[in-house]
């Protein structure tokens, strides 16, 4: 089964990635089409600040205008910043644990398929008749309203997409509970394990209600269902409720991870153990445990009433405090610590005032009465663009930097990617700190345009001006990519030095089986503890040295998607009078689908073994490959 | 695991559904999944009752007009008792007794079939009523809810019916229990959310 | 050379106070320079919460520009492992403390305020001869226009909201078509103007727009509607009560007045059911009401845009009624030609249209 290394043709790496059900590679593969996807965010932001650029602008229509701002949102949230985060969980947190994989391999691959083929299946609205145009939060009567097929691409491709999201979360979620080594007691699980554990069961509770949305949006606009028809009895407002009832844990979906990527760097990068780790723990469940009892502070104007508005305010404002304890005990631990700057840390330092600037506006909303006037302003705008970008993308460039050389072998250039982010985060802070007052001074959020006489001119162009440095940032980080890449130089297991958690102590990138033996765990930041008393090994092993059960790969979950795929445009055009074949391409995309299911399911999978023989040469310096 | 590996009833484990780690991982997911389902039949739920009731001016049937009982409490009856008769063949599946259970989980198809069948006349005699999907948000929202448990219902009999027919030479193992557990347990939460559909939209819809 | 470091101060400063005024916006339109109770109450909100959010910044700062500071591994050495300190009981509950009564200064005046400002119970007291005591206005929003019913009065009209200062006004929001949100920045916040409820609530205005620089406050939609959603704008003209009755009398007038001139003549026999029709979507008296397909146009002299946003004159017009697709991009009105069989309006028809519609006018 094992093999020493070989060149493989194209062709045959390309086979390989599409069946694997690798932890790893999955990692990879969720990294490159999350960046593709990040791009393609980007490009779409710098075409919405050429617009705003000056008043009065005709460098978009109207039209197309909202297409945009709808899919840079779309696909910043659903495509770019969730698959980054999932391949980091994927590559490190399995590694963290010291599990030889995660619960269910073959899910793992079907989640990847599953959100690629949702996010390629919405961006070809492009390319087929316009995209969605009611903006990432698709309100029910402009949804409804809208004409061409831009929102069924939406709800189609979002419901796909969603679908391997869900999976993805159940997987990690049952990763952590049931695969932990020995001695990887719950309070002793890095932050980042921890962080993805929560963040994977909000995932679990929280994409339910999208989808039920998703699907009444569908039956409405496809199959001619009356959920959000005012004049047929509906309801628009359901669809905010659903809407939010996902949106807003969706945000700490997002910014759990992120939170725990930064932990681990803080750590790192300070040589001191974590302050607080108990409370840390504790407030990442309590911001997962409120975050779901929030959502109607996204609707203070909808007119639901002072009581719920009031009760809503309040619950708000108590997130503030687990968040106050992170931000709190992350201070305390870079305080006392020995800290190095590199990239990774600086990136991790700039999120702190930046993250706190976008949580006290954040504050500032969750006052009712003060959210009529901010609420659907710049002032909103500029509000989550410092939580998700001084909070996410942040991390995702932190982690990008902090795991590449775990998940591909080799340091990213430390000199570049300084210049990286010294652009990107003045061209940040540049773009969204004038927005507030933007917003202050009544521009409404989502306007293609905006008169002379409004007084908005200079602030618009300050903000434009800050989004072409954070392009020229996320240029200079391709580039170091590319150059990093052609460069290839191999890095051993510890690359920064102080690594505390297991990821560390395994070679970089790790073997496909992940550790030979099961290490022990002794401890939080159970590496770290080796390291000081000087175990030469690295680790401790909680088992002797045997033969491995690997899965098998598989093109299933691959076929299973694409059916899923092909169904949707049969679904798509299922109402369309002139395309009488859009029913057949719906059962037969679903043939696909439920009938690669009953393969999966009546062929027997037990994968194979790694005899104790090949795991010795491996060790000797032969390097085993896939199966 | 080695799935040649044959049992007798002394050699079988108390819990082989947990007794490998991918037995214990599939339990453990498959429960979340249920958390997950439970999730969306809420988010339904609370959908229905919103739209109960509601249409455009003028509209011909609401939930007290439209609903009887017998056929429903008949459907509901044959339900649980089919919850019952694969809680014995999950019995069985436990004292390594493969034939016994084949024939409670046959039992179990014939029901839930029969419920399936009850239900697609149950909609059918509305339809030909005049209350379509399209006709009111309470339509779209009732059709969608007690659809989506329908739905269910036929994915929980082709998996048992799959379940059987591929299994029914090799018998037991420690590699298929797990899978004949997940869908009994797959069975009894369609059940449980059978109960609430009996309460909120039939009971609660007749008494108005 | 002190002459020319003062000189750079005066500029600084000078530079300083432009970027600060500046941020405060326009009056008209900025939630910075509040002009009614509304505003106020919640601009009072915004410095109180900006007061509580900058000592936390502050705070954080401080450590934070300490630590990064005095912890640099460049001053502690290559070699130093530092100590591995757990954490502390004390600090945890300090800083959970804390912000718990900060939280709790902002939390009393946002509940007194959420139930002050949904407090509409005064909205239908009425005085001993039946009439209210208070104005409401019926507002619908359509798509990219507004209409205003002032149903105690009688009258109708569209685009350009007139309101009496330092009262309560009371509105009920209804959408005719998809979600808008009703928006006016400096005189208070938004709310929804949703398609299946009606919404209520209250504003006051306690200046004359007269003493504004463009005579008018600006009104926004704020939830996003379609391509022409940024030019969704309606205008709010506040008069004193004197004035607002005078108004509402000449509103109220059951006839327009009659065309003056030849060719506002010509206009008005174009505008009718004989000549392009367009009377049966637009009404021109402040008392007829079309059932909001268009809005009413009895106040089309007076306003103060054209379509909600352009600049008032015949020129912007002509260019509107011609091709309106080309100003409001999917919005309802039919372009001109297709009115008149086909065939674009002539010079000489325009100039009598706009003739017609600059002189329909209430005001004096």
């Amino acid at each position: 089964m094992s093999s020493i290394a070989q060149k493989k043709g194209f062709g045959a790496t390309i086979w390989d990635f599409m069946t694997t059900v690798d932890h790893k590679k999955i990692a990879i593969l969720y990294l490159i089409s999350g960046g593709f996807f990040f791009l393609v965010g980007g490009v779409e932001a710098m075409l919405i600040r050429i617009q705003l650029a000056k008043a009065g602008n005709d460098f978009l229509s109207a039209g197309l205008y909202n297409e945009i701002i709808t899919m840079h949102g779309t696909t910043m949230i659903f495509l770019a910043s969730m698959p980054i985060l999932l391949a980091f969980m994927n590559a490190i947190m399995p590694l963290q644990i010291g599990a030889r994989d995660v619960a269910f391999p073959f899910l793992n691959s079907l989640g990847f398929w599953l959100f690629f083929f949702g996010g390629i299946f919405l961006n070809l609205s492009w390319f087929m008749g316009g995209a969605p145009d009611a903006g990432w939060t698709n309100y029910a009567s402009l949804a409804l309203a809208s004409e061409g097929h831009g929102i069924d691409f939406y709800t189609l491709g979002l419901t796909i997409s969603g679908f391997g999201t869900l999976i993805a979360g159940i997987n990690f979620l049952v990763t952590i509970i049931n695969m932990r080594a020995p001695g990887m007691t719950y309070m002793r699980m890095p932050l980042f394990t921890w962080t993805t554990f929560v963040a994977s069961a909000l995932i679990l509770l929280a994409f339910p209600p999208l989808t039920v949305g998703l699907f009444f949006m569908i039956f409405d606009r496809l199959f001619g269902a009356n959920f959000f028809a005012v004049d047929m009895g509906g309801n628009t407002i359901i669809w905010e409720h659903l809407f939010w009832i996902f949106g807003h844990p969706e945000v700490y979906i997002l910014i759990l991870p992120a939170f725990g990527i930064f932990s681990e760097i803080f750590a790192i990068f300070s040589r001191k153990r974590l302050f607080g780790y108990t409370a840390l723990v504790f407030a990442t469940i309590l911001i997962g445990f409120y975050g779901f009892m929030v959502w109607a502070h996204h609707m203070f104007t909808v007119g639901l009433g002072p009581t719920a508005n009031a009760v809503f305010a309040l619950a708000t404002m108590i997130i503030a405090v687990p968040t106050g304890i992170k931000i709190f005990n992350w201070l305390l631990t870079i305080w006392g610590g020995n800290i190095s700057f590199t990239v990774p840390m600086i990136y991790a330092v700039a999120f702190i005032p930046s993250f706190v600037a976008g949580g006290v506006t954040g504050v500032m909303q969750a006052i009712a009465p003060l959210d009529y006037q901010l609420h659907d302003s710049y002032f909103i705008v500029a509000h989550f663009h410092y939580v998700i970008v001084g909070g996410v993308v942040l991390a995702i460039l932190a982690g990008t930097h902090l795991y590449w050389p775990k998940m591909f072998g080799t340091m990213l250039s430390e000199k570049l990617g300084k210049w990286t982010f010294w652009f990107f985060f003045i061209g940040f802070h540049l773009t969204f700190f004038i927005q507030h007052f933007l917003g202050l001074m009544g521009m409404p959020r989502r306007v293609y345009t905006f008169g002379a006489d409004q007084g908005w001119d200079l602030f618009n162009a300050i903000s434009s001006a800050g989004a072409v440095l954070m392009a020229i940032g996320v240029i200079i980080m391709l580039v170091n990519v590319v150059m990093t890449t052609i460069k290839n130089e191999r890095v051993g297991n510890d690359p920064w030095g102080d690594g505390r958690t297991l990821e560390w102590a395994i070679p970089s990138p790790p073997p496909f089986y992940n550790f030979a033996q099961t290490p022990l765990v002794r401890g939080l930041d159970t590496y770290w503890i080796e390291k000081m008393e000087g175990n030469k090994k690295g680790m401790i092993f909680a088992e002797p040295l045997g033969d491995i059960h690997m899965p098998n790969g598989s093109i299933i979950p691959f076929v299973m998607s694409l059916g899923m795929f092909i169904a949707s445009f049969g679904a798509l055009y299922f109402l369309d009078g002139d395309k009488p074949w859009a029913l057949a391409v719906l059962v037969i995309g679903m043939l696909i689908l439920f009938g690669s299911m009953l393969l999966r399911s009546l062929k027997d999978d037990l994968g194979f073994h790694i005899t104790k023989a090949e795991l010795l040469e491996d060790a000797k310096g032969g390097k085993t490959d896939g199966h | 695991m080695d799935i040649n590996q044959k049992y007798t009833p002394q050699s079988w484990p108390d819990h082989p559904e947990t007794a490998t780690l991918e037995g214990k991982n599939k339990f453990i997911g498959f429960w979340l999944l249920l958390a997950a389902e439970t999730v969306t039949f809420a988010s339904l739920f609370a959908t229905y009752l919103a739209l109960k009731d509601k249409g455009p001016s003028g509209m011909e049937y609401s939930a007290a007009g439209l609903f009887e009982l017998p056929l429903v409490f008949a459907m509901t009856m044959i339900l649980l008792t089919s919850s019952l008769t694969s809680v014995y063949a999950m019995y069985h599946m436990k004292n390594h007794n493969f034939k016994a259970m084949q024939a409670w989980l046959g039992i179990t198809v014939i029901l839930g079939a029969t419920f399936l069948g009850l239900e697609i006349y149950e909609f059918n005699h509305y339809v030909h009523l005049g209350f379509g999907f399209t006709n009111s948000a309470f339509s779209s929202a009732f059709y969608v809810l007690v659809g989506t448990h329908g739905a269910h219902v036929l994915f929980g009999l082709s998996w048992f019916i799959a379940l059987m027919i591929r299994n029914s030479k090799r018998g037991l193992n420690m590699y298929n229990a797990p899978k004949f557990y997940l869908a009994s347990l797959y069975w009894h939460f369609i059940d449980v959310v059978w109960v609430f559909i009996f309460t909120v939209v039939y009971l609660m819809g007749v008494i108005g | 050379m002190m002459k020319g470091i003062k000189k750079w101060r005066l500029f600084a400063l000078m530079t300083t106070l432009l970027v600060f005024l500046a941020g405060c916006g326009r009056e008209e339109i900025s939630t910075l320079i509040p002009a009614g109770e509304v505003a106020q109450d919640q601009f009072n909100l915004l410095i109180l919460s900006s007061i509580v959010m900058l000592f936390v910044i502050i705070v954080v700062s401080i450590i934070f520009v300490l630590a990064i500071v005095k912890f640099r591994r460049s001053k502690m050495g290559e070699d130093m492992i530092p100590e591995q300190v757990e954490g502390s009981a004390r600090l945890e509950f300090l800083w959970t403390a804390v912000p718990i009564v900060l939280l709790l200064v902002l939390a009393v005046p946002t509940v007194y305020s959420t139930f002050d400002l949904a407090d509409v119970s005064t909205m239908d007291v009425q005085a001993e001869d039946g009439t209210s005591t208070h104005l409401t206005v019926n507002v619908t929003a359509a798509l990219y226009w507004w209409e205003f019913e002032y149903p105690e009065q009688g009258i109708v009209t569209a685009q350009e909201l007139v309101v009496p200062t330092d009262e309560r006004v009371y509105f009920n929001l209804i959408s005719a078509d998809i979600k808008h949100s009703f928006w006016i920045p400096s005189v208070g916040g938004k709310l929804d103007v949703n398609p299946e409820n009606v919404n209520t609530f209250y504003l006051s205005f306690d200046q004359q727009s007269s003493e504004l620089e463009d005579g008018v406050f600006y009104g926004k939609c704020a939830e996003l509607c379609g391509p022409s959603h940024a030019l969704m704008d309606f205008k709010v003209k506040s008069v004193d009560r004197e004035e607002f009755d005078q108004w509402v009398t000449a509103m109220q007038e059951e006839e327009p007045a009659a065309a003056e001139g030849d060719l506002a003549q010509q206009g008005e026999e174009l505008f009718g059911a004989d000549g392009l029709a367009c009377i049966s979507c637009h009404a021109t008296s402040g008392a007829g009401g079309t059932g909001g397909v268009g809005p009413n146009l009895a106040t089309f002299g007076d306003r103060n845009r054209v379509a909600g946003y352009l600049e008032h004159n015949e020129e912007n017009l002509k260019n509107w009624i011609q091709d309106p697709q080309e100003y409001k991009p999917g919005n309802l009105m039919p372009d001109a030609a297709s009115l008149n069989d086909g065939e674009e309006l002539s010079d000489q028809e325009l100039d009598a249209l706009a003739a017609y519609l600059m002189g329909l006018s209430v005001e004096e």
